[in-house]
């Protein structure tokens, strides 16, 4: 194809993604070097009997009136990202000094908003993501083994909880977790606990929510998988079993190392949609005890005083983060197809 | 593989079925209990006494006289009126996939058919934008939006989803794109058509399989949206899903979760009838992908 035909054919595309996600990117990071602008200070000479006295008061309609002209604020540099709600390299130091043992240091830094934050994305994605695999897997091979008249309403069912938008999801799934909700009573029976209550402790909360993603996203790696197991090559099972054998080093020696390129894909799609948690945080109400770095973006824009240099710093942070996570990837990508090209 | 394993023993077979099993009832119960429940009242979806009663509607009998009641619907689409809602999930969902996949398709065939380095730089950056949270770039929208006077209205969020579709869209398309034969379009040009004619002519008639599946998935990627359309639309042009968010916050109080029961069932009806006629498409597109690699 010519370049010049490609770039007609591309350009529709092309320019959608320039406008509404390369300059957003452009936009986030020219916020996140900005900050608000300060409160008009006015100085008053105020002279009485007694002499003079200098008195300062906020002149609010100037402030409002520069605020709304320059809605960027003035420029500020990095100092957004060192502050309290970001990188706190400040309190990370004091920490630090004064740390009571590395536990202390660590709850110090729990306490920080971002780090809170990054703590159970972090934790969230690294743990989701091979549980997702697992259990698809698993289901992938129970369904494969049903007779075929029962695998198509199966895969109906299973399909459910990957399509349901996430915020209904989870909100349904909140409902029924409700200390007088369907699973939230069987579970105060289960324990003999009548106070129980899945939103009030934090690790709690954390488990819910990880379940929920489990739940959400393991049909994706069923229907994968599922799909991988037809290809699977019947000669070579055949011969794994005259060889002698056993059912579990066939799936071990056979089938799993089919599905390998499988499990590469599902991982790379699943730690991208697992990184960007954040329905599940607003539908379980779980913002007090778990936040992600998408749900305090989110929380900023929300609040009642936009901080979008605070946003933004957040948003830049993120994408740093989920460049770190596809590096390995695209590197690998990039030697594949110049390898191909060779 | 069959042959192989129709021979399992008998204890296999019952634990792999037990699984499956288990998994099912795991997918399916709260759609179902959320479904049945939305028919009862507070008092027996929330039970302080017994989870039983959501049941029998104990409850339900003794407030309204029946052991069904309609009292979450009609409380949700005609007092909050969430008919609004749902007109503007119409609409921005119709919009988003009709010019996601017009865009896409072009450009998906570009980037199947070139082959160049460059075409191969494109869906690598494509890939790294389906990897950006889509909450970051609202951040970035958000401020331009507000001084352009572009904030709240239908079209801005059409657009923007359309353009959060497009890496996704494009991947799919280009692989389906790369299954139908280069013979097909390069014949063509040999008979004298130019690269847009053969397009037109050779590849339009057989792409539709690969774009009702793309189609399928932007359709999912515009209704389930919360992020975009939560944050670009203003109070009356809000669709369904920031509808229902706005629900809860204003109806928790007057005791009526029931309204956000009964609209969140409303907004998975639509998914379940898709699923429902379209499963096959659905299984097909996810693993395209995991084929090409």
């Amino acid at each position: 194809m010519r370049h010049k035909t490609f770039f007609w054919f591309i350009l529709p595309s092309l320019a959608a993604m320039i406008l509404f996600i390369a300059l957003p990117l452009v936009s986030v990071v020219v916020q996140s070097l900005h900050i608000e602008h300060e409160q008009v200070i006015v100085v008053t000479e105020n002279c009485g009997p007694f002499g003079c006295t200098e008195e300062s008061s906020v002149d609010t309609e100037a402030t409002a009136q520069l605020r709304a002209e320059q809605p960027l604020g003035r420029f500020a540099g990095l100092s957004t990202y060192f502050d309290r709600g970001h990188l706190a390299t400040a309190e990370i130091a004091e920490a630090w000094r004064n740390r009571d043992g590395f536990g202390g240091f660590l709850s110090e830094l729990y306490n920080l908003p971002f780090y809170k934050a990054l703590a159970f994305t972090l934790t969230y994605t690294f743990l989701v993501t091979p549980l997702v695999i697992l259990l698809g897997l698993l289901i992938a091979l129970g369904v494969n083994r049903l007779p075929s008249l029962l695998k198509g309403p199966t895969i109906f069912v299973s399909l459910l909880p990957m399509i349901i938008t996430p915020l209904i999801g989870s909100l349904i799934l909140f409902w029924m977790i409700d200390a007088q909700g369907v699973i939230g009573k069987t579970l105060q029976w289960v324990f003999d606990d009548p106070e129980l209550s899945l939103k009030a402790s934090p690790a709690l909360t954390w488990i819910t929510l990880m379940v929920y993603g489990v739940w959400s996203s393991a049909p994706f790696a069923f229907v994968v998988f599922y799909a991988g197991l037809q290809t699977v090559n019947s000669d070579s099972l055949e011969a794994a079993m005259i060889d002698g054998a056993t059912r579990w080093q066939q799936i071990r020696y056979v089938v799993i190392p089919h599905l390998m390129p499988l499990v590469v894909f599902i991982s790379l799609i699943q730690l991208m949609d697992n990184f960007r948690v954040f329905e599940a945080i607003v539908g379980f109400s779980a913002q007090a005890n778990a936040t992600s770095l998408s749900y305090i973006i989110y929380a900023d824009m929300r609040s009642d005083l936009t901080r979008f240099n605070s946003a933004a710093a957040t948003s830049v942070l993120t994408v740093i983060g989920v460049a770190i996570l596809l590096t390995p990837v695209l590197l690998r990508t990039w030697r594949d197809f110049k390898g191909k090209a060779v | 593989m069959s042959s192989a394993l129709d021979r399992s023993p008998r204890s296999v077979i019952i634990l792999s079925s037990a699984f499956v099993l288990l998994w099912v009832a795991v997918a399916s119960f709260p759609f179902i209990w959320t479904l049945w429940g939305s028919f009862k009242v507070q008092g027996d979806f929330f039970s302080k006494a017994d989870w039983r009663n959501a049941l029998w509607g104990t409850r339900t009998l003794i407030e309204t006289g029946s052991t069904f009641t309609g009292a979450g619907y009609d409380g949700a689409w005609v007092q909050e009126e969430f008919w609004r809602a749902a007109i503007n999930t119409l609409i921005v969902v119709f919009f988003t996939v009709i010019i996601s996949l017009t865009f896409g398709t072009l450009g998906g065939y570009a980037l199947a058919r070139s082959g160049r380095k460059y075409a191969f730089g494109l869906l690598m950056i494509a890939l790294v934008f389906r990897a950006m949270p889509h909450i970051t770039l609202v951040s970035g929208y958000l401020l331009p939006f507000f001084e352009w006077n572009l904030w709240g209205h239908l079209p801005t969020s059409i657009i923007v989803l359309v353009a959060i579709n497009q890496p996704f869209t494009l991947w799919m398309l280009h692989s389906f794109f790369l299954n139908i034969p280069k013979d097909l379009d390069e014949s063509a040009k040999v008979d004298g058509c130019t690269q847009f004619q053969a397009f037109r002519h050779v590849i339009i008639p057989v792409m539709w399989p690969g774009v009702i599946t793309t189609g399928l998935f932007s359709f999912l990627l515009a209704y389930n949206d919360f992020a975009v359309t939560s944050m670009l639309l203003s109070e009356e042009n809000r669709t369904m899903v920031p509808a229902i968010a706005g629900f809860l916050g204003s109806t928790l109080e007057e005791g009526n979760v029931m309204f956000a029961v009964a609209a969140v069932v409303s907004a998975t009806a639509p998914l379940f009838v898709l699923v429902m006629f379209f499963q096959r498409q659905i299984v097909s597109g996810l693993t395209a992908g995991a084929v090409k690699g």
